[in-house]
């Protein structure tokens, strides 16, 4: 039992984690390149290897809704409110639409806005903690201020006010507001990268290799590029598991509370906003759209579980003079 | 110390200010603007907007209009609803005491179940309890809230009868019966499931922190000192690893202030609790915007206030901050 709470132990401790040891130095001893120690690490993370897998088969199933055979939007009044039975293997909403291939449809949705945000949020927070990291004085100073004004405010309520701002304009339309909502989403959250990043410049850059670099007369931008950025792309992975988990919760949240993606759109977010209505006499209605969110979002933490214990074995030993 | 706090206090003004222009600017960015809803009134002509205009000063410069805003927000005057004419202020009014009081409660319940579930599990780490705990922990900050409050009704209101009245275990909305206005056991009988989903984030997420702050105390020197002076193992681990343990949750407490006022947008929407998350949906939906502006603004000041909060009592506690 012993890996399973240690997947949960956050990575710190190692004193009580003696067979630790051991395993850190067989895997130097047969260690090939960085990357290939990295990715043995992370495959002796079971639970995030489960978790890759379930993403994996969510994702696939979401890629091939096409060849199923009803269309997640086409209504059928005469099938309406079905249990799940062999024709409808989810049962039907009120709508008689076939809860499977909403589903399915759905998980392109969460999919797609959890890794285009954290996509987006991860570029918008290494750039400003990149330059705020590099430059220092009084570039540092404003932009992380910039950050401290995005981190004061109420990051739901906002995003709440801007879906109610928007709610009857071309932006809300499109594609049921997908590309908006990734925008706004992805613009509310990139501060803890920012922050991370800055971090990471700010201990690497004055150390002897850079200074090195530097004389040889590499240019800043290569100096950012090829000698600091390396350093943060740890903390960068694993945070974009965690933003991706964060953005895929955002979203759902959204649209259950009807800002978000509209409706005849498919999502998870507005299957359990419909399915309020129905949910006692019907609870499969809120049942399964649930359960995938919970699903998705628990598999994304555990591979940013294994990320984390991989790309930083640092973490694993001791922090204590870390406070 | 002195010097510490008063620069962060001083940083946290430039900071007020902005917030404030940006609330201005979304303000300004609202469609149609605040005389909207009478554009299409037939009883209303261009005469009379244009005097309405002039009333609200809608046609001074935006510099003027802006500090004219702040002036009022100092004051506290929030302007009145767009639908229903009542000063904000009056609103929020009606609304905080209910969303402190479900608030209050879910906080002291996580602390009062937190504090204890996570020292014991990381004293007790790799036993089962411990195991059990990290993993409800892990899956209760994964669990869409929502979700799990809709999951609550379906079971704790729809499929389980009471067995005294064979009605419903818990009521699935509101803050009292009908009949019961005021009373305190009905009360706390409307709150159990709204608490509940509540504080499964909330526990989740002290625990895992309070587990690994733990850890972390207990594996330090002075702590084997203690022990290889022959101090009974309790007396170790509540006079000497607790308090350094629970130093951290203090900044995290502070933290988490704001939402006390800002309430739980999705428990009160799902539970219809008539507090200030359900007011905020509310008032989004029919795009009320003056309300929303005032609710952000106001979470956003305190947000500013709690962070400092965090720092002076966080140097309060820790002389390494104080001295270093």
């Amino acid at each position: 039992m012993l890996w399973w709470t240690r997947a949960f132990d956050m990575g710190k401790n190692i004193k009580t984690l003696s067979s630790d040891d051991t395993n850190i130095k067989s895997v130097r001893s047969n260690s090939g390149s960085i990357s290939a120690m990295t990715w043995r690490r992370f495959l002796r993370h079971r639970l995030a290897l489960l978790g890759m897998c379930v993403l994996l088969i969510i994702l696939l199933t979401s890629l091939l809704a096409s060849y199923y055979r009803y269309d997640p939007e086409s209504i059928n009044l005469k099938e309406k409110l079905q249990s799940p039975s062999l024709n409808h293997p989810l049962g039907t909403d009120d709508l008689g639409r076939d809860m499977l291939a909403r589903l399915l449809y759905g998980g392109r949705v969460s999919i797609s806005v959890g890794l285009a945000v954290s996509a987006l949020s991860l570029l918008l927070g290494t750039l400003i903690g990149a330059l705020a990291g590099f430059y220092g004085g009084t570039i540092d100073n404003l932009l992380m201020r910039l950050t401290d004004i995005f981190l004061s405010f109420p990051s739901l309520f906002v995003l709440i006010l801007i879906g109610a701002m928007i709610r009857d304009t071309p932006l809300a339309k499109y594609q049921g507001g997908l590309f908006t909502i990734i925008m706004v989403i992805a613009l509310l959250s990139w501060m803890t990268t920012a922050r991370l990043v800055r971090a990471t410049f700010l201990s690497v850059r004055e150390m002897e290799f850079v200074q090195a670099a530097r004389t040889l007369g590499a240019t800043n931008l290569r100096l950012i590029l090829v000698h600091l950025l390396p350093n943060s792309l740890g903390p960068i992975i694993v945070q974009g598991a965690l933003s991706t988990a964060y953005a895929i919760l955002t979203e759902s949240g959204l649209s259950f509370l009807g800002f978000g993606i509209q409706p005849p759109t498919p999502t998870w977010g507005n299957m359990l906003k419909d399915a309020q209505t129905y949910m006692t006499r019907y609870p499969w209605l809120a049942i399964f759209p649930g359960l995938m969110i919970f699903f998705v979002v628990i598999s994304v933490n555990f591979v940013g579980d294994g990320l984390r214990d991989a790309l930083d074995p640092r973490s694993i030993q001791s922090q204590s003079t870390n406070t | 110390m002195g010097n510490y706090l008063a620069r962060r206090s001083l940083q946290a003004i430039p900071l007020l200010i902005i917030i404030s222009m940006v609330v201005f600017a979304l303000l300004q960015a609202t469609p149609g603007g605040p005389l909207a809803r009478f554009e299409n009134d037939p009883t209303i002509n261009e005469a009379d907007l244009k005097a309405l205009r002039q009333k609200y000063g809608l046609d001074d410069p935006i510099p003027v209009r802006y500090l004219k805003w702040v002036g009022s927000l100092v004051r506290l005057d929030f302007g009145n609803s767009y639908i229903t004419q009542q000063p904000v202020l009056e609103i929020i009014g009606e609304r905080l005491p209910n969303t402190l009081r479900l608030m209050a409660t879910a906080f002291i319940v996580t602390l009062l179940l937190s504090i204890p579930i996570g020292i014991i599990s990381a004293i007790k780490q790799y036993s089962i309890f411990d195991h059990v705990v990290t993993s409800i922990a892990f899956a209760g900050q994964s669990i869409p809230i929502f979700w799990f409050g809709l999951l609550l009704i379906i079971v704790f209101y729809s499929k389980l009868k009471s067995p005294w009245s064979g009605g419903p275990l818990f009521p699935a909305g509101g803050i009292y019966s009908l009949d019961q206005q005021g009373n305190f056991w009905d009360g706390l009988w409307h709150m159990f499931l709204p608490i509940t989903m509540l504080s499964l984030a909330w526990i989740s997420w002290y625990t895992r922190f309070l587990r690994s702050s733990m850890l972390e105390t207990i594996n330090q020197d002075y702590i084997r000192t203690a022990r290889a002076k022959g101090l009974r193992e309790i007396w170790t681990i509540l006079k000497h690893a607790f308090p350094n343990a629970v130093i951290p949750l203090i900044t995290l407490i502070a933290l988490d202030l704001p939402t006390l006022f800002a309430g739980a947008v999705y428990t009160e929407t799902i539970f219809s609790w008539p507090g200030m998350g359900r007011l905020f949906f509310q008032s989004a939906m029919r795009r009320d915007y003056p309300v929303l502006m005032a609710v952000v603004m106001i979470t956003a000041v305190l947000i500013v206030f709690s962070n400092l909060l965090a720092d002076f009592v966080y140097a309060l506690v820790d002389p390494r901050i104080r001295y270093g």
